[in-house]
């Protein structure tokens, strides 16, 4: 047997990660960056948290509440949410569970990293040079009369847009092209369809973003009237492109989560999912009918009844398929032989808690109701449920469910049981009292609140405190088991997928023997194919 | 029933025709969903522990496929139930959107940060929107600068305010009382306190309100109570909202404050520094831009073409009256020249 280095330890020196082609060490260095995006976006959120104690003056200036609100929403949207499972996990993993060496265009890879970073890079210098106050979705024209700094942080956006679509276009090239011989479509692991939907939001949708931010940014420095009614522009027209974007968007946000999900859940209840074509084609339905739906986030911007009729019926369908992956992954336990690992744990919390926010997003789409929860904490509360809910706790089932696979050592499972139920339990506190405090009228964006809504907000920054330590314990444990931890076996979860058949850490190629298709990736019901055979460490 | 579910969910009073209907829709869905929810995690709670491995070693497990009329069915029936909380929802909305032919009609400027609201019979108010009890009032809104949103959580109606657009919104109050409004676009620095309130009175005490409301102001210019012309530039500042950004009692807000301020040299952002006097400060009014005092963000709006000349100089005059002034505790307050009746529900912070 012909042992190699894995990749990890392929090459030396900085020079070698910095201009690296490998697509195991591109998504090491965009987990970095996210995570340094999560810890940014996490602290102005517990800023506003702590300010939100007290309705009256106190801690920081309505401006800085205002620039903070905004950059939470720019960070922790465009810097981790859209990134975050594609280019991390889908990067890493997607090759190998389709048996390829890497993604098809590796260099264009390594390139969506540095613009990302320059993305960044230019929305966090529009930060410190004056910082938008506009809020993350730059609505006109107030983003384009502001006096504060709009422009570095929009183009610093519409930056990190590009790089979402090289990471789009890279995946469905790879999915089409890199296929390993005998791996038919319907054999694929639900991860790459659920990428795969994932990226053709981002390379159809992602330039109208593009487009409208780019547009705030000339109409704010050169007054264009493009957006401005002073000028002869439309602002609902920057509404109606904004969200023809930002919709999709949240199903950017969305789909992965689901695809890591109905990876973890087939590992630990070693049993096939329930119906493997509803989880495939649930996710090309939501990224389709998920383009037909923006327009309800207008119900009370002044659209005709025809128009909210139409968004109001898209609305309820892009929801059946949510509904169909729910049904499905807790099928998928009927009669299977369940393990309670970390993973496992974030997949219930995940079960809970989109399910909630899902059904919160029926209650939003029924017309008359939007009316009085739009722009209240109540949709607050909805998507905080989808992407705090949803996507981070995927995000964090994905990092322990192949932490072992990316850095060859084990994680405490003890400790990620117990941080696992602390995130659950901090994020119900937080943001079960902004469902309240919709109902009971409290605006979004708000620096003074009237008192009555004083307990509710106390409430919700408790909870806040809480969650966040959790957080802060997970990425303690994680980085001391980076050292400390158990080396890790080649398959700890006794997984039949892909990604599993090769070591841990894989070699620079991914497989030491390439795999058999034919062993399916969510055979259960027949024994495993040969252990991975061990590599040098 | 009903309120003990407006209770739990924490739903402010309904004080309008539709507020009652939406909140029967909402109890429905909510209590339904919630429902399913916790229905779907009770079934994955029970298959996590029926279904537990109970040995070390990995058992096969069959495979199982949901067959495809039980996949039809269910999601067919779910879509089912969602489209007719849509067809419900729907034709709300459009009763929402329908204003009756008989309404009232009330003009609506929003500004940073403001609300102003001109009757058909002629008078104007701010921040305070008076409407008879049991009739239909039609709101026909607009914006003078960025997207404001015309929000009132106890008739569960709400309607954004577009610059360059009429935006119309209907309600019928049930029972005389006041009832907050909230902006709900975010709309800048004030946004949070960019509050009025609706105050619905009887029939005949609207109908006094008007007459009373006509009287002052066939008289343009004349705000105050005749006590000369600071004190009409004091009224006059708290009508057009210069006090919810400018304290009269020496601390900073805002703005910089009145207080001890005519006369004296005040350092401008670009390092300048200018003695504020007439000039100065009529300069400000209109150009709020073009001098930018040190240490404050260049929030202020013009006031070109929204103050008349003799409003002007009356403000001014108020300013030189402060050169003075003892330091008092001054709340800044919208004093509206209508009293009515004490708000139920006030906000209550407004630092």
């Amino acid at each position: 047997m012909r042992t190699e280095p894995d990749y990890l330890r392929a090459g030396r020196g900085i020079r070698s990660w910095l201009l690296t082609r490998d697509h195991k060490r591109i998504a090491l260095m965009f987990l970095v960056a996210v995570t340094l995006a999560l810890t940014l976006g996490g602290a102005f959120a517990m800023i506003l948290r702590t300010k939100l104690l007290y309705s009256g003056p106190w801690l920081i200036e309505p401006l800085t509440y205002n620039r903070l609100f905004t950059l939470h929403g720019v960070v922790m949207v465009f810097m981790f949410m859209i990134p975050a499972i594609p280019a991390v996990f889908g990067n890493f993993a997607l090759p190998m569970m389709l048996g390829a060496k890497d993604l098809a265009f590796p260099r264009i890879n390594l390139a969506s990293f540095y613009v990302y970073l320059a993305g960044a890079a230019l929305a966090l210098w529009g930060m410190i040079h004056g910082g938008a106050d506009t809020g993350w979705t730059f609505y006109a024209p107030y983003s384009t009369t502001t006096p504060t700094d709009v422009a570095p942080v929009a183009l610093g956006v519409f930056v990190l847009g590009v790089s979402s679509i090289m990471t789009g276009l890279n995946f469905i090239a790879t999915t089409h092209m890199l296929r390993r011989r005998g791996l038919r479509w319907h054999d694929m692991p639900i991860f790459v369809w659920a990428i795969y939907a994932t990226s053709i939001i981002q390379v159809i949708a992602t330039p109208v973003l593009g487009l409208a931010v780019g547009l705030v940014a000339i109409d704010h420095a050169l007054h264009m009237g493009i957006f401005d009614p002073a000028l002869g522009g439309d602002p609902v027209l920057f509404e109606h492109l904004f969200w023809f974007y930002s919709h999709p968007a949240v199903y950017i946000m969305i789909l992965p989560a689901m695809g890591v999900i109905a990876e973890v859940v087939p590992t630990f209840a070693k049993k096939h999912p329930f119906s493997y074509k509803a989880l495939a084609y649930s996710s090309l339905g939501i990224a389709f009918v998920g383009f037909l739906t923006w327009g309800h986030h207008l119900f009370v911007a002044g659209i005709s009844q025809f128009d909210a009729a139409i968004f109001g019926v898209m609305s309820m369908f892009v929801a059946i398929f949510s509904a169909i992956k729910v049904f499905t992954w807790i099928g998928t336990l009927y009669r299977g032989s369940i393990t309670f690992n970390t993973p496992m744990l974030y997949f219930f919390a995940f079960v809970y808690l989109f399910a909630f926010g899902g059904m919160t997003g029926i209650a939003v789409a029924t017309t008359s109701l939007d009316v009085h929860w739009h722009d209240t904490y109540f949709v607050i509360a909805h998507f905080h449920f989808i992407m705090i809910g949803g996507t981070l706790t995927a995000f964090l089932a994905a990092l322990h469910y192949w932490f072992p696979k990316m850095f060859g050592r084990m994680y405490p499972e003890r400790w990620g049981l117990v941080s696992a139920a602390l995130v659950f339990a901090g994020f119900n506190l937080t943001f079960v009292p902004q469902f309240l405090l919709g109902n009971a009228g409290m605006p979004r964006r708000y620096y003074a609140y009237p008192d009555r809504f004083h307990v509710l907000n106390v409430m919700s920054t408790l909870g806040a405190y809480l969650l966040g330590a959790a957080l802060i314990l997970t990425l303690v444990y994680l980085l001391a088991s980076l050292r400390w931890g158990k080396p890790a076996p080649a398959n700890p979860w006794g997984s039949r997928g892909f990604e599993w058949r090769s070591p841990s850490p894989p070699p620079a190629h991914n497989f030491v023997v390439p795999f058999d298709p034919a062993h399916g990736c969510y055979a259960y019901d027949r024994p495993p194919p040969d252990e991975a055979p061990a590599v040098e460490t | 029933m009903n309120e003990l579910l407006r209770r739990i969910l924490h739903l402010p009073a309904q004080s309008s025709s539709v507020a009652a209907d939406i909140d029967a829709l909402h109890y429905t869905v909510i209590l339904a969903t919630m429902a399913g929810v916790t229905l779907a995690a009770a079934i994955a709670g029970v298959f996590l522990v029926r279904y537990r491995r109970r040995t070390t070693a990995v058992p096969l497990t069959p495979r199982i496929e949901v067959p495809l009329w039980f996949e039809v069915v269910a999601y067919g029936g779910l879509l089912i139930l969602f489209c007719a909380w849509w067809v419900v929802g729907f034709a709300q909305y459009r009763e929402i959107e329908t204003a009756p032919a008989d309404a009232i009609p009330i003009y609506v400027t929003a500004k940073q940060w403001m609300w102003k609201f001109a009757y058909p019979e002629g008078p104007t108010s701010q921040d305070a929107l008076i409407v008879p009890v049991g009739r239909p009032v039609k709101l026909i809104m607009t914006s003078r600068d960025v997207i404001h949103s015309f929000y009132v959580p106890d008739f569960r109606l709400k309607q954004d305010v577009v610059p360059g657009r009429a935006e119309t919104l209907w309600f019928e109050a049930t029972e005389p009382g006041s009832h907050d409004v909230l902006c709900a676009q975010y709309c800048g620095l004030r946004h949070s306190l960019m509050r009025a309130q609706v105050v619905a009175l009887s029939a005949p005490d609207y109908a006094r309100w008007l007459d009373a409301a006509r009287a002052p102001l066939e008289l343009p210019g004349a705000k105050g109570d005749g006590q000369g012309l600071a004190e009409d530039g004091r009224a006059t500042a708290a009508e057009r909202g210069c006090l919810r950004c400018h304290t009269t009692d020496g601390s900073p807000f805002i703005g910089p404050t009145w207080a001890h301020a005519f006369g004296q040299l005040r350092h401008t952002a670009d390092g300048r520094d200018v003695v504020i006097d007439e000039a100065y400060l009529t300069e400000s009014m209109m150009d709020p831009r073009a001098v930018i005092a040190a240490g404050f963000p260049p929030v202020m709006p013009s006031y070109q073409g929204v103050l008349t000349p003799a409003e002007v100089s009356a403000i001014i005059e108020y300013i030189r009256s402060l050169r003075d002034a003892a330091p008092a505790r001054a709340v800044p307050s919208p004093a509206g020249p209508i009293a009515f009746p004490p708000p139920g529900d006030t906000p209550g912070a407004n630092p």
